[in-house]
């Protein structure tokens, strides 16, 4: 079942009115169609500047579209304001509130959706552990390391959403070690939770080893080049990158992105 | 660590103070063109029965000025914050502002307000207010545009974004200002006083310069700079409540 679809969704930036001031138009994302079913995993892979980050901010609702629709379970979701606190959100950098205590950042969704605090709190706690945060919720995000810092934002995504994610980059600022573990972290996690996954990401092992499907950006403007199942069995591991099924779909994605 | 950094200046400052005994002592100098620290003690300790009332004085102004500077002062950032217009209009003239030497300005605010307490807050308001909505204001602009966009994500409304991301984001810019009014305030209450006041220390002070009693008039100087150390320190203790978070950012660097 189609959980999420997204419709000949086009954004461009810049030209008359925009503040820009030089006028030049930017098209940053260019007839993007696809869905997603529910508890799917879709990894998004582009070059640089292709108009990732701007599609999923045009999904939570922080930019409206020129043209295209977002339908959320058949029901289309027009507006900006309808389309924010549907989705958990997790911007490209690191967003954790430096005044907030680690628990305190985590039950941000809870906290502005207007639940208790103290059972946001109590359903914090419980997960803790399993993002490797047991013992720091009293903690300064200030005091953690860069890995703990992404784990302590994506667990205040998955409280914060019901069933969508939507995750910028969310290991591309960690060294490549720190990276690998977080990846095998989200495989193991991501089999306790049904939650619909789009994340985008720069890394194509990343992509194909994490997603069920994985959709290739052209270079600006944004469109989909190649839209490919990852048929790889699960569970993967750190030998999956290593198999032939995984080296086939590599090249085939390569030669999508036309680097 | 802590100690030592405190130690240091202190034993300079007994160092400085030993001397300084000594030589007026060693050259005779006459008391009334400097008086020892003892000297300066002794004056303290003989009118300390009556400096009081001077200094409760001083600080009701200070505490009012203070007050006022503060709200202003957010007030006007905040404005300035809604409006992209009124920042370009406003912002130029704080700084311009600055170069007004708010002592030429005393003598007027007295044929405007009188003798009262009031020129004298206004005095302390205009020393105070610059430094916290400029602080305030820049506090403001420095929001992260990514956390605002992960808030409006979450369905935050415009209040709540005020709440719980600008006001806490602009909050160490706010406390620099407050520190910074803090330390102005004593002598901006002074300035206020010395062009004519009932009490104060801004009066005392002339009247033991003008009857040359000049180990009193160093004793009310001490008095004002300590005032002034005493409400930074205070401002940086209630910092350290209200920010715990920041502290613990610095140290970590
Ligand atoms: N608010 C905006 N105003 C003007 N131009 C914008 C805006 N947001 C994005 N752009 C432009 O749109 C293009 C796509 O940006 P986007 O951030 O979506 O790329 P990206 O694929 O996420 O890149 P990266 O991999 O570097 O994160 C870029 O050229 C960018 O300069
Ligand atoms: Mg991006």
């Amino acid at each position: 079942m189609t959980l999420l679809a997204v419709e000949a969704l086009s954004k461009s930036f810049g030209g008359r009115g925009s503040g820009r001031g030089d006028g030049a138009v930017v098209e940053a994302v260019a007839d993007v169609t696809f869905g997603a079913a529910a508890g799917e995993f879709v990894t998004i892979i582009g070059p640089s500047g292709c108009g990732k980050s701007t599609l999923l901010r045009l999904l939570a609702g922080l930019e409206q579209p020129d043209s295209g629709r977002i339908v959320l379970e058949g029901r289309p979701l027009a507006q900006a304001r309808e389309r924010q606190g549907r989705f958990g959100y997790m911007p490209q950098r690191d967003t954790l509130l430096p005044w907030r205590t680690v628990l305190e950042n985590v039950i941000l969704g809870l906290e502005l959706a207007g639940g208790s605090r103290e059972e946001a709190r109590e359903e914090a706690r419980q997960l803790l552990p399993l993002f490797g945060l047991e013992g720091f919720e009293e903690a300064w995000p200030s005091a953690l390391s860069g890995g703990m810092r992404q784990r302590a934002a994506l667990l205040r995504t998955f409280l914060a959403a019901d069933d969508i994610l939507l995750l910028d980059e969310p290991f591309g600022a960690l060294d490549a070690l720190t990276r690998r573990v977080l990846q095998q972290w989200l495989l193991g996690v991501r089999t306790r939770f049904q939650k619909t996954i789009v994340f985008i990401t720069h890394d194509i092992d990343e992509a194909l080893l994490l997603g069920d499907r994985v959709l290739v950006f052209s270079p600006r403007p944004g469109r989909i080049a190649a839209d490919l199942a990852i048929d790889l069995p699960h569970p993967r591991g750190e030998e999956t990158v290593l198999e032939a099924g995984f080296t086939a779909l590599k090249r085939s994605a390569l030669a999508h992105l036309k680097l | 660590m802590r100690t030592t950094r405190l130690f240091v200046p202190a034993l300079v400052l007994i160092v400085l103070a030993v001397v300084w005994e000594l030589a007026v002592r060693g050259l005779a100098v006459p008391v009334w063109i400097l008086p020892s620290p003892s000297a300066i003690w002794q004056s303290f300790w003989e009118t300390r029965d009556l400096i009081g009332v001077h200094v409760g004085q001083t600080l009701l102004e200070v505490a009012i000025g203070v007050a006022v500077a503060v709200t202003a002062g957010v007030a006007v950032a905040a404005a300035m914050d809604f409006s992209p217009w009124l920042r370009r209009a406003i912002y130029p003239l704080l700084v311009i502002s600055q170069t007004v030497p708010i002592i030429a300005l005393a003598p007027l605010l007295i044929i405007w307000f009188g003798f009262g307490i009031a020129p004298k807050v206004i005095v302390v308001t205009l020393f105070c207010f610059f430094p916290i909505a400029v602080n305030t204001s820049d506090g403001l602009t420095a929001t992260e545009p990514d956390i605002v966009d992960l808030f409006r994500s979450m369905g935050a409304t415009w209040p709540q974004i005020w709440r719980k991301v600008r006001l806490p984001a602009a909050g160490p810019y706010f406390f620099s200002g407050l520190k910074i009014a803090a330390t102005y305030s004593v002598a901006g209450a002074v300035v206020g006083e010395w062009v004519g006041a009932k009490q104060g220390l801004g009066i005392y002070l002339l009247r033991m310069s003008a009857a040359f009693k000049t180990a009193s008039v160093f004793m009310t100087i001490a008095i004002i700079s300590l005032l002034s150390i005493v409400l930074f320190l205070t401002v940086f203790v209630v910092e350290r409540r209200i920010m715990p978070w920041y502290f613990a950012e610095r140290s970590e660097q």
